[in-house]
């Protein structure tokens, strides 16, 4: 299928996500043009981040399409491997390589995936380093990073793979306050930079400041899907109200 | 009682030609211990089911079993089996030292095999998906990620086994191999004195189980230096 200018770069459709018995997504419908920033916020469980993982397939759905820059997700180990080198993934813990440095982390899948030399790999991973502001940290190794400096070194290693797509699941979620601010500059700098992204959040400044579209999800559904200035001055639904209300009073 | 200083100094001297048995009783098992072990892991975990179940009965029979029974086994039992008798691996079998050797390496190769499961178990599952999410393959996961963190978070243990092999060593005396503990028990025969023979034989092991230790420490250090702050 050939994909133009018009169609969505992510498209959901009618997506069902079980985990034995219990559905966690139930008929999503999500469409995201090339650069547009979407947040999704909803509360614990509601299946945010069972969402966003369908979308590199960190976990596979039972039922309707997902097509990313038109390649539909299936078994298919191709179509797997096509949609993750599209696809950046930020993950609330970080989840960076321990064993490897700052600009090791960063070299790995150039170096594996796409191939390049030694040489290649570090000066591609030190020009990231330098976008999160940190080539000063680039041998040290993740312990001895702070976490909002860990944080950076995960955003550029996904970075590397020059996607197309960037998704964040609570990426500041895991970080002490004064920590929050450094990540969020790098995240709106990316959303300046036309990068399209989905992300799971609940820093409602940033999804005010920077989102074309705010989603709410709730039991596995989605709720509401709209512009952030209508969704937080009218939202539609009472289920979206009381958590706006929840969360935007502390 | 009488307690007889000068025997020690003569006999650890003595023993020291049975150290070197030892030593290579310890490096040698330690050596095809973990190449089967490594082997039994993958068989254990790989894709291949069918592959399981030798694994997993391997794993309980030499776990399961006092490894003097398995040493007598190997070393008394098999000779009785003309095919053994017959076959190509016969010269090793007559050996006591070989079937020490394989009576170690079986029982290294059981232990650590599971040793390096719980590490690989033990290897956060948020790193691998990170893993997938860059696009690497589920071998590229396996060799770069996996392996290097099991690698150290099975060090403590694998430290443990081999300390546990070094003992066992001892074993190999029960048939007619003149490791340090085989020299011990010719000198008690001589002098009839268990203390102090036994004592020097004790101060060997410990001076062994000394280096052993440093080793792992120096390895834990070279493969852990991410774990400092
Ligand atoms: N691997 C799994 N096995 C079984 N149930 C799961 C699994 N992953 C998620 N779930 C369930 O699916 C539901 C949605 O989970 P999900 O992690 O998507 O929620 P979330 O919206 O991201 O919540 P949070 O804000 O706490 O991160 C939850 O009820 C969760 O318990
Ligand atoms: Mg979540």
């Amino acid at each position: 299928m050939a994909q133009t200018e018009q169609d969505p770069i992510i498209r959901l459709k009618n997506v069902d996500k079980f985990f034995g018995d219990f559905q966690a997504l139930k008929k999503v419908n999500l469409e995201v043009f090339k650069g547009q920033k979407v947040v999704v916020c909803g509360p614990s469980g509601s299946g945010k981040s069972t969402m966003i993982r369908c979308i590199n397939r960190l976990e596979s759905h039972d039922g309707g399409r997902i097509l990313v820059n038109g390649i539909e997700l299936n078994d298919s180990l191709r179509n797997i491997d096509a949609v993750r080198s599209e696809v950046g993934m930020v993950f609330q813990q970080f989840n960076l390589f321990p064993h490897l440095t700052a600009v090791g982390n960063l070299m790995l899948a150039p170096r594996l995936v796409r191939k390049k030399s030694k040489a290649e790999a570090r000066e591609i991973a030190m020009r990231y380093l330098e976008r999160v502001h940190i080539p000063e940290q680039a041998d040290k190794y993740p312990v001895q990073l702070s976490g909002g400096q860990q944080q950076r070194v995960a955003i550029a290693r996904a970075l590397c793979m020059n996607p197309e797509i960037m998704l964040f699941d609570e990426p500041t979620s895991a970080l002490d306050p004064e920590m929050i601010h450094e990540v969020l500059d790098v995240m709106v700098e990316l959303a300046n930079e036309g990068m399209t992204m989905i992300c799971v959040t609940h820093e409602m400044g940033f999804a005010r400041s920077v989102a074309d579209l705010t989603v709410f999800m709730d039991a596995g559904e989605i709720v509401e899907a709209k512009p952030p200035q209508e969704f937080f001055e009218n939202p539609e639904h009472e289920r979206t109200r009381l958590f706006l209300s929840q969360i935007l009073s502390h | 009682m009488s307690f007889d200083i000068a025997l020690i100094i003569e006999s650890v001297p003595k023993m020291l030609v049975g150290v070197g048995i030892t030593l290579q009783l310890l490096f040698l098992s330690t050596l095809f211990g973990t190449l089967l072990a490594i082997v039994t892991l993958l068989m254990r975990i790989g894709p291949f089911r069918w592959l399981r179940w030798p694994a997993i009965a391997y794993i309980y029979f030499f776990r399961g079993t006092p490894m003097l029974v398995q040493i007598f086994v190997i070393y008394y039992g098999l000779a009785q089996f003309e095919f053994v008798r017959d076959s190509f691996l016969w010269p090793a079998l007559r050996v006591p030292f070989w079937c020490a050797i394989i009576a170690f390496s079986l029982n290294v190769g059981a232990y650590t095999a599971e040793i390096l499961r719980g590490a690989v178990q033990g290897v956060e599952k948020g790193l691998l998906e990170a893993g997938s999410a860059l696009g690497l393959t589920a071998r590229q996961r396996f060799i770069h990620i996996t392996t290097p963190i099991a690698v150290r978070l099975s060090l403590p243990a694998y430290g443990n086994e081999i300390i546990s092999l070094m003992k066992s060593t001892a074993l190999a005396s029960t048939i007619t191999i003149f490791d340090t503990m085989g020299v011990a028990r010719t000198i008690m025969a001589q002098t009839f004195k268990p203390y102090e023979v036994f004592i020097s034989a004790a101060i060997i092991y410990l001076v062994i189980v000394w280096f052993i230790q440093m080793g792992i420490a120096l390895a834990e250090r070279r493969f852990g230096r991410y774990m400092k702050r």
